[in-house]
């Protein structure tokens, strides 16, 4: 089989980038929810929250950290893959992400220091700036570069001389189009994943019976949190669903399967488009609702793909992963409303809940994954749209070399994904207490885990209690030994 | 403004890598040297370099920022040439970056494991930062001697870096792993200035350009105090090495971590005249690849803000976590 070196580095420029993103993602959205444990432990000088930061500061420290090394690989990405990206688009391209550089990355990754490991050294008002700094660095990052992405979906404020692409006003081409939109949408969807992460792991821990009062608080924050994001992110989805079509009509003819223009048209809810035969099928089709939603009028037009003079993007992968994303995200909005719920009635959720909340742990991952195929596959054939073409970009490396990196990549980027969630879980499968050992080579007792965990009052608790204390001596034998 | 824009900017990525060589350049030789530590001391190791190794890495993020905005025809052509060299680099980084956090996440049992894969990330990285120097100064052609010329420095590179590691654990860490440190330095020195040497010999003879630019008469004598600084530098390392460990834990640790600095900036300054006015040697100069001004005024104003304050932080935070490092905990 012939290897195209052009696939070939689109397949790795997306497997990496894919890779990259799964961090940042929850990084943007633990972070506020960090400052949030923060904030309410110097309010309140409850120690429970001082136990639910010190343990979810760890998580977000293992996150940030393959965050910052899958972004390094970024950063020579579009040197050794896409050489002629920069230089087609390089005096716009490159000044924001030197933007990102000087104004996210060194804020971050300065204070992270002090947030991790700091708290001994500095005041408690020094430490909570510092989360506060790290937190609002990981948005500037995002910032600066969905507005990077934002200008290539819909550029604005460009102009030519002597054929080079130039900024005519920056301000048009931060702010551009589809900006605002897509900056919060993916605000909101850092925030949703982080929800259902923080969510998922206390109700893991709770199967295991290792939860205590603090588990079942992290809980119900993460269920409130999504219960009021979802709804919002549908609303936002839609709006910038809208802006879409006004800027880039094929990908959301994509997105919806509509091939012929029409008026009224229909809602495909499932479907297999199939680009031979030009057609949708065995769709299962609710009559003018596409129109309804996306021009908010029963009688509205849409483009059809066959209008386009063949340069519209693959249908097949747009149109699923867009299902995929709604689809997450309605199950996102039935299992947080559900939860809060049972959490108002009962104060507690149930067992089925509990398994429900596990396995959705990383459900935002699949819908930002699949959200950002929609937005990126959705602009093929072009790399900017209406002005660069992807092809236009590429390096000519030999297949073989491309074929090995890529393989190399992919091994690495699956032994971490598995070693990243093996070690989120192996964290909180300890009872609280043990959780002391793994960082702290003192002595136990001292840490305020030991004191907020309450075992008499709590039920749960209680009857972890028993088999913990042995774990704890074999933990603490381990850590003597060690 | 048109011709100085593209200095300003050189400088800032000349700066920037030669802050990332010597900054993450004691973190990676921290992981060189961590398989001689014992369990406790390589806990110890690692928590001197803890807080920093995130913003130290980050300045190759800015090296390789700035050529590619403000010389994307050249960031391209590199990069790309470099696309082999660069990959383990970076996988190499990976590695490193990852294992600090999963060795003691992942569970006492991988711990182990975790060490291994920070010492073999440490040495990946760093050798291939060795071949993709030694590539670049030959001009980005893969001829034989220039291939061997990369291997050397692929194997020089590391040398450095234990030197640099070894030296900051002097300022980081007391009794036995002090001492232990000072016999890692003692050892490092020899194979790093056999390297440089090596490498200030075999540069003007695998590259012409570089002997042209070095070998006139004027240029050579006025040339001359950076070899001699950088063998003074060299010099008084290896006197002040050779002091009883006792005697050294009464000096300022800093004077000797400062020695291979020097020699790093001296390095730098020698590389900076062999290739400037050029941003890959014979074949491009830097005002050729620089991009609109348009776009290089715009993050020039960016620089100016940011620039400063990164210092400033970057300043607090080093005297946040000044003093001997004792085990990292969350606290
Ligand atoms: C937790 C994650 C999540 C959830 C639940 C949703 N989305 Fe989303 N969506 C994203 C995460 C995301 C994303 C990964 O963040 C994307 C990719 C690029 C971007 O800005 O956001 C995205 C892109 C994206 C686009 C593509 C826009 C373009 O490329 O031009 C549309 C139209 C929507 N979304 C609409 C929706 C709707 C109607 C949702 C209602 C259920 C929805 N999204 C839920
Ligand atoms: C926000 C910053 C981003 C930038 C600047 C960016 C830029 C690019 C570039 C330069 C390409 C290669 C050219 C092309 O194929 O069009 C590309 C393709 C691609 N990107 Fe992105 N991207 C970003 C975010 C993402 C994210 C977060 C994902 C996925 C999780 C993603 C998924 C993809 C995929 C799948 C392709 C390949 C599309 C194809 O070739 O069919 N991108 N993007
Ligand atoms: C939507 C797309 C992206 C978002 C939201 C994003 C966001 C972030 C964030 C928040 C970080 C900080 C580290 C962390 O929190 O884990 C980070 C790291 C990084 N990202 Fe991305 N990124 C995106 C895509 C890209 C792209 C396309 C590039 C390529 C230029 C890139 C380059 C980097 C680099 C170099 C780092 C390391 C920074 C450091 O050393 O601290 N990112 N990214």
């Amino acid at each position: 089989m012939e290897f195209d070196p052009f696939v070939l580095s689109r397949i790795q420029f997306a497997l990496n980038i894919s890779f990259h993103i799964l961090f940042p993602t929850i990084t943007i959205g633990l972070g506020y929810f960090l400052l949030f444990f923060r904030i309410r432990y110097t309010l309140t000088k409850d120690p429970h929250w001082e136990f639910i930061y010190s343990f979810w500061v760890k998580v977000f420290a293992l996150t940030f950290a393959l965050g910052v090394v899958t972004g390094i690989v970024m950063s020579f990405q579009f040197g050794t893959n896409w050489p002629g990206f920069m230089e087609e688009v390089g005096n716009i391209a490159g000044p924001l992400l030197g933007y990102e550089v000087l104004t996210a990355f060194f804020l971050e990754a300065s204070f992270l220091g002090i947030m991790l490991f700091g708290r001994q050294r500095v005041s408690n008002r020094l430490h909570l700036i510092a989360t506060s700094i790290v937190t609002i660095g990981t948005t500037l990052s995002a910032f600066w570069i969905l507005s990077l992405n934002s200008w290539m979906q819909t550029p604005t404020g460009y102009t030519y001389e002597n054929g080079v692409m130039i900024a005519e006003s920056w301000s048009a081409v931060i702010f551009n189009p589809s900006f605002p939109y897509r900056f919060a949408h993916m605000m909101v969807a850092s925030l949703l994943t982080a929800s259902f992460l923080v969510a998922g792991v206390s109700a893991w821990r709770m199967l295991k019976g290792v939860g205590g009062p603090a588990t079942m608080k992290v809980l119900r924050i993460g269920m409130i949190a999504a219960a009021i994001l979802t709804p919002t992110q549908m609303f936002i989805g839609d709006l910038h669903g809208l802006n879409t079509l006004k800027h880039q009509p094929a990908k959301v003819a994509a997105m919806e399967g509509i091939w012929e223009t029409q008026k009224g048209a229909p809602l495909t809810l499932f479907g297999f488009p199939d680009e031979e035969l030009r057609t949708t099928r065995s769709a299962i089709k609710v009559p003018k609702l596409g129109s309804l939603i996306l021009t908010h009028e029963w009688d509205g037009e849409l483009k059809g793909l066959n209008d386009f003079n063949g340069q519209h993007p693959p249908v097949a992968p747009v149109f699923w992963s867009f299902r995929i994303m709604v689809g997450v995200g309605m199950m996102m909005l039935l299992v947080s409303w559900a939860c809060c719920w049972q959490i108002w009635r009962k104060g507690s959720i149930n067992r089925f809940s509990q398994r429900v909340l596990f396995a959705m742990t990383f459900s935002g991952w699949v819908a930002v994954l699949a959200g950002w195929y929609v937005t990126e596959i959705g602009r093929q054939p072009w790399m900017v749209s209406g002005l660069v073409t992807t092809a236009e970009v590429v390096a000519d490396h030999p297949p073989g070399i491309l074929i090995t990196t890529l393989a190399a990549y992919f091994a690495m980027y699956a032994f971490l994904l598995v070693s990243y969630i093996g070690a989120v879980f192996y964290m909180s499968s300890k009872p609280a207490k043990s959780l002391i050992h793994m960082h702290n080579y003192g002595l136990p007792g001292k840490h305020p885990e030991d004191r907020a965990y309450s075992p008499i009052e709590d039920p749960v608790a209680k009857a972890a209690d028993s088999n913990r204390s042995s774990i704890n001596q074999t933990s603490i034998n381990q850590t003597a030994g060690s | 403004m048109e011709t100085a824009l593209p200095l300003i900017f050189v400088t800032i990525m000349g700066l920037s890598l030669l802050l990332y060589v010597i900054l993450d350049g004691y973190d990676l030789g921290v992981g060189l040297l961590l398989p001689l530590g014992s369990d406790r001391e390589k806990d110890i190791m690692i928590a001197s370099i803890g807080p920093f190794w995130d913003a130290n890495e980050t300045w190759i993020v800015m090296g390789i920022g700035v050529l590619l905005i403000a010389f994307p025809s050249a960031h391209g052509i590199i990069l790309t040439k470099l696309y082999l060299p660069a990959t383990i680099m970076l996988l190499g980084l990976i590695l490193r970056g990852v294992a600090f956090d999963f060795r003691v996440k992942a569970g006492d049992s991988k711990k182990e494991m975790w060490n291994r894969i920070f010492f073999i990330g440490s040495l990946v990285a760093s050798m291939a930062q060795g071949w993709m120097l030694g590539s670049y100064i030959t001009g980005l052609n893969g001829s034989l001697t220039n291939t061997v010329f990369s291997i050397l420095i692929a194997f020089c590179l590391p040398a450095l870096y234990c030197v640099l590691g070894a030296t900051w654990l002097l300022i980081k860490t007391e009794g036995d792993l002090f001492a232990k440190a000072v016999g890692w330095a003692r050892k490092s020195v020899l194979p790093m200035a056999i390297g440089l040497f090596l490498v200030s010999i075999a540069t003007p003879l695998v590259s012409d350009v570089i002997a042209e630019r070095w070998f006139q008469l004027p240029n050579f004598i006025g040339l001359m105090p950076i070899p001699i600084a950088s063998a003074i530098a060299l010099g008084l390392l290896t006197i002040l090495l050779r002091r009883d460990v006792d005697r050294l834990r009464e000096l300022n640790p800093w004077y000797l971590f400062i020695c291979p600095v020097i020699v790093c900036l001296m390095a730098a300054l020698g590389l900076a005249y062999s290739i400037f006015p050029d941003i890959i040697i014979g074949q491009m100069t830097i005002w050729e690849s620089a991009a609109h001004t348009s776009a290089l005024m715009f993050t020039f104003y960016g620089v100016c803000i940011a620039l400063p304050c990164i210092v400033l932080y970057t300043i607090f935070i080093y005297r946040v976590f000044a003093g001997k490092a004792t085990a990292l905990s969350y606290d």
